[in-house]
């Protein structure tokens, strides 16, 4: 299916003049050290790895590699700090603590914006008006429940844990460090934050604010480095708690080295989920829905609407027009306010989006991309569509992480429903009807942990979010985000 | 003068099929308009979007109280905007009543301005048709290039949606060469969706415009409203080919507002409708906030209110 004729000229005489938002404020340091008992201290082996920007692949940033003898002096750290202050402190102090840290983190929202843009290549948009609001949401959400955890669990007694081993992705860094750190804290516990090796900066930045608010030395570290750095931390006996994002592989290979050790985790994993489109649905508000399902942080979102399911009779109209939309997206430099899509993460993640779209294509599938232009350097990716697919091909199968959407079409509801559920994955989904009876019955026989209806990719501190299968064990955020944080008597 | 309808005259109006226009979602389109509005417009493409919505305005007095001497100086205004300002377009018309479309005409002779005349018992329409045709047929007798009809908000609200199909198709035929601006009055109609409709069956009965509003009630133009008829313009467009204009009136002062609406326009429709061929600004304070911006773009200061003419 074409885009309608005759078609829309998007190549206008009137363009917008590039609006790139100042780095004036974002101080980056040449070098970074790693974080422990609220100092920054040079790793032993003195090793350090380079943060790159993927917007012009220039070097960012210095940063510590912790080996194991590093991430044991955290771990130590944090567990002295939970022993002799933290989990002493009065509860409602704690609170104090965590809306210090929510509102300096609001005081200084502009600087870790554009760190966070210039670090990961998301678009200046979201992380000012996306990543960095909701992380301090979750901050302010959870120092509300500090002293409150006796009515949280309504006749029972809440401890905390002890040290927490947190391990966080690359595409939302500080937003997933916020959402690992909040609420461990409120619960008294202390934490070992690991950061992802190509988005580093803002979880150091969020250490120098840690600093800031005096929070007690220890009580939160942040120790830099790959995968090794993470297994150290996943291995270490005097951790109680390991909370992970990122993918099932590592998921599942976490949950190996986990078994048997009385460790508490909680995983929140991979996705593919449905965004199922029926007939009666307002067309244009589902189409923007769609749009901001897949190519919301360039796709790099673990519950993006990644498969389109859409009723045959208003497939060819839905298609038309999302490749048509899909055109007004302008996809360039992340520090640009009127950029839509901005650089894919890494050269490894842009190096697998595209092993899939030639898989796509040897599959049969028939690729769609908008024609926008991209710039020299830098890695990209343009919005992508693979239509003639089905259930059986792997670019409807397997999570992607990138701007690649999978168009299916279906007739009735129950075969949308059955093309939904059959996937490894749980995550999400979205449901797009006027009927208000369709919206309950979808969202009630779906397994998947979200469900949007009419609307996709909402996020708030006080809603639980999760996985079924593959895509995780445990929930976060919200009442159930304190369940994993605290032991119950 | 009188501009040729953009309607071909191969048009046959013909009843749409209303069942099947599209449902419309009040909180996605919010959504959407609120994406718009975030769209950083600066410099060089401020200046260019400042002329080009200057160059949209339809400069409009509808008053009990208008005279001779008013719609004359109007008239001036929109000949010599902003004199001191070199490069500056002139609005795209003049909007009046009926009895003062002559005094305009005069005034604008050989200038390249439409003049405008709103009829069919505006605002509120509640007239017989046969007193809506011949106000109709005396204004383009005067010299109208623009009728701006409104159509029969409570016969659309009953249902009677063939009645307000037939009452804008025997309109648009006592117009003649003159283009006809559709009139929904979107404060009365309560729903999106309403909107929707309505602007389907302007299109299909042959409107060359559809305007949101007449001024008179609150809201008159709004984002969300506006951005409701341009997706029912551009699937209009992709059904028959036909490109139909598009006109926010009322309740836009301020030239951010403007602005906001052209990212809405461009991004919707793109380079075909950014003339003031196909979309208008029904507004009059707008002008001299636009020309405060220009002079901010050019001096780097804000000037005082009484540097720029009012009248």
């Amino acid at each position: 299916m074409a885009i309608p004729e005759p078609k829309l000229r998007f190549d206008t005489d009137w363009k917008y003049a590039p609006a790139p938002e100042s780095t004036e404020h974002a101080r980056i340091d040449r070098q970074y050290e790693l974080f422990i008992g609220g100092q920054f201290v040079a790793p032993r082996a003195r090793k350090y790895f380079d943060s790159i920007n993927p917007a012009n692949e220039k070097v960012l940033a210095r940063v510590a590699r912790a080996d194991r003898q590093d991430v044991d002096r955290a771990v130590t750290a944090a567990r002295q700090a939970h022993a002799r202050s933290w989990s002493k402190l009065a509860p409602a102090a704690r609170g104090k603590y965590l809306y210090r840290i929510a509102r300096m983190l609001q005081e200084r929202a502009r600087e870790f914006a554009v760190i966070e843009s210039l670090d990961g290549g998301k678009p200046i948009r979201e992380s000012r008006d996306v990543d960095v609001p909701l992380a301090a949401a979750h901050f302010f959400y959870y120092a509300g429940w500090a002293d409150k955890l006796e009515y949280a669990f309504p006749g029972r007694r809440a401890s905390p844990l002890g040290v927490a081993g947190q391990i966080i992705p690359w595409n939302f860094p500080l937003l997933m460090a916020a959402w690992k750190i909040a609420p461990a804290l409120a619960c008294g516990n202390t934490v070992v934050l690991k950061p992802a090796e190509t988005t580093p900066l803002t979880a150091l930045k969020l250490a120098e604010l840690m600093r800031d608010v005096d929070l007690p030395p220890g009580v939160v570290n942040v120790v830099t480095g790959a995968g090794d750095t993470g297994a150290a931390l996943v291995d270490h006996p005097g951790v109680d708690k390991i909370a992970f994002t990122g993918s099932t592989e590592i998921g599942r290979l976490i949950m190996r080295r986990l078994a048997g050790t009385g460790k508490h985790y909680t995983l929140e994993l991979g996705g593919k989920a449905a965004n199922i489109v029926f007939a009666d649905a307002a067309i244009d508000q589902a189409v923007e829905g769609i749009v901001n399902g897949i190519f919301f942080n360039q796709g790099h979102v673990c519950c993006a609407g990644s498969r389109l399911l859409v009723q045959e009779s208003v497939a060819a109209e839905v298609i038309a027009k999302l490749k048509e939309r899909m055109e007004t997206l302008i996809v360039g430099d992340p520090l640009d306010k009127n950029t839509d899509i901005g650089a894919i993460n890494s050269a490894a993640q842009l190096e697998k989006i595209e092993q899939y779209l030639a898989i796509g294509k040897a599959e049969g599938g028939e690729l769609y991309q908008s024609s926008c232009p991209l710039p020299d350097t830098g890695y990209w990716c343009r919005p992508t569509l693979f239509s003639g697919v089905a259930q059986s091909n792997r670019v409807v199968q397997e999570e992607i992480f990138g701007p690649v959407l999978s168009i299916q079409t279906f007739r009735s509801f129950e075969e949308a429903l059955d093309k939904a559920n059959n996937t490894p994955y749980g995550l999400s989904g979205g449901v797009w009807t006027d009927k208000g009876a369709k919206i309950f019955k979808m969202t009630r026989s779906l397994r998947a942990g979200v469900v949007w209806a009419n609307t996709f990719n909402k996020f708030d501190p006080s809603a639980p979010f999760g996985g079924y299968k593959e895509s995780g064990v445990g929930r976060e955020g919200g009442l159930h985000g304190l369940d994993a944080y605290v032991e119950l008597r | 003068m009188a501009t040729v309808s953009a309607v071909p005259a191969s048009f046959t109006p013909a009843m749409p099929a209303l069942e099947r226009v599209p449902r419309v979602d009040q909180v996605g389109v919010e959504e959407r308009v609120a994406r718009f509005c975030s769209r950083s417009i600066k410099k060089e493409s401020k200046v260019q979007a400042l002329k080009l919505a200057l160059s949209m305005i339809d400069l409009t007095t509808l008053e009990g109280q208008d005279t001779h001497g008013k719609v004359t100086q109007l008239c001036q205004k929109a000949i010599h905007v902003h004199d001191s300002m070199p490069g500056l377009p002139h609005v795209a018309a003049v909007c009046v009543y009926p009895t003062m479309v002559a005094v305009a005409r005069r005034a604008l002779a050989g200038h390249d301005i439409k003049v405008a005349s709103v009829a069919t018992a505006f605002p509120s329409g509640m007239a017989p048709l046969a007193v809506k045709l011949e106000e109709t047929r005396i204004a383009v007798g005067e010299g109208a290039d623009e009728v701006d009809m409104v159509i029969s908000r409570g016969a659309f609200l009953e249902g009677k949606y063939a009645l307000v199909f037939d009452e804008i198709v025997a309109v648009k035929e006592a117009c003649g060469p003159a283009h006809l601006k559709v009139i929904l009055e979107t404060g009365e109609l309560g729903t999106l969706d309403r909107v929707r409709r309505a602007s389907v069956l302007a299109m299909h009965a042959g409107a060359d415009f559809i305007k949101t509003s007449t001024g008179k009630v609150q809201p008159a133009a709004t984002l969300p409203v506006t951005l409701v008829m341009l997706q029912a313009i551009r699937d209009y467009y992709h059904e028959t080919g036909r490109r139909v204009g598009m006109k926010p009136a009322g309740g836009i002062a301020r030239a951010k507002l403007a602005l906001q609406y052209l990212v809405m326009l461009r991004e919707t429709l793109g380079q075909d409708w950014l003339t003031p061929e196909l979309f208008r600004f029904g507004a009059s304070s707008l002008v001299n906030d636009i020309l405060m911006q220009l002079e901010k773009q050019a001096t780097g200061a804000y000037q005082s209110a009484d540097y720029f003419s009012r009248d």
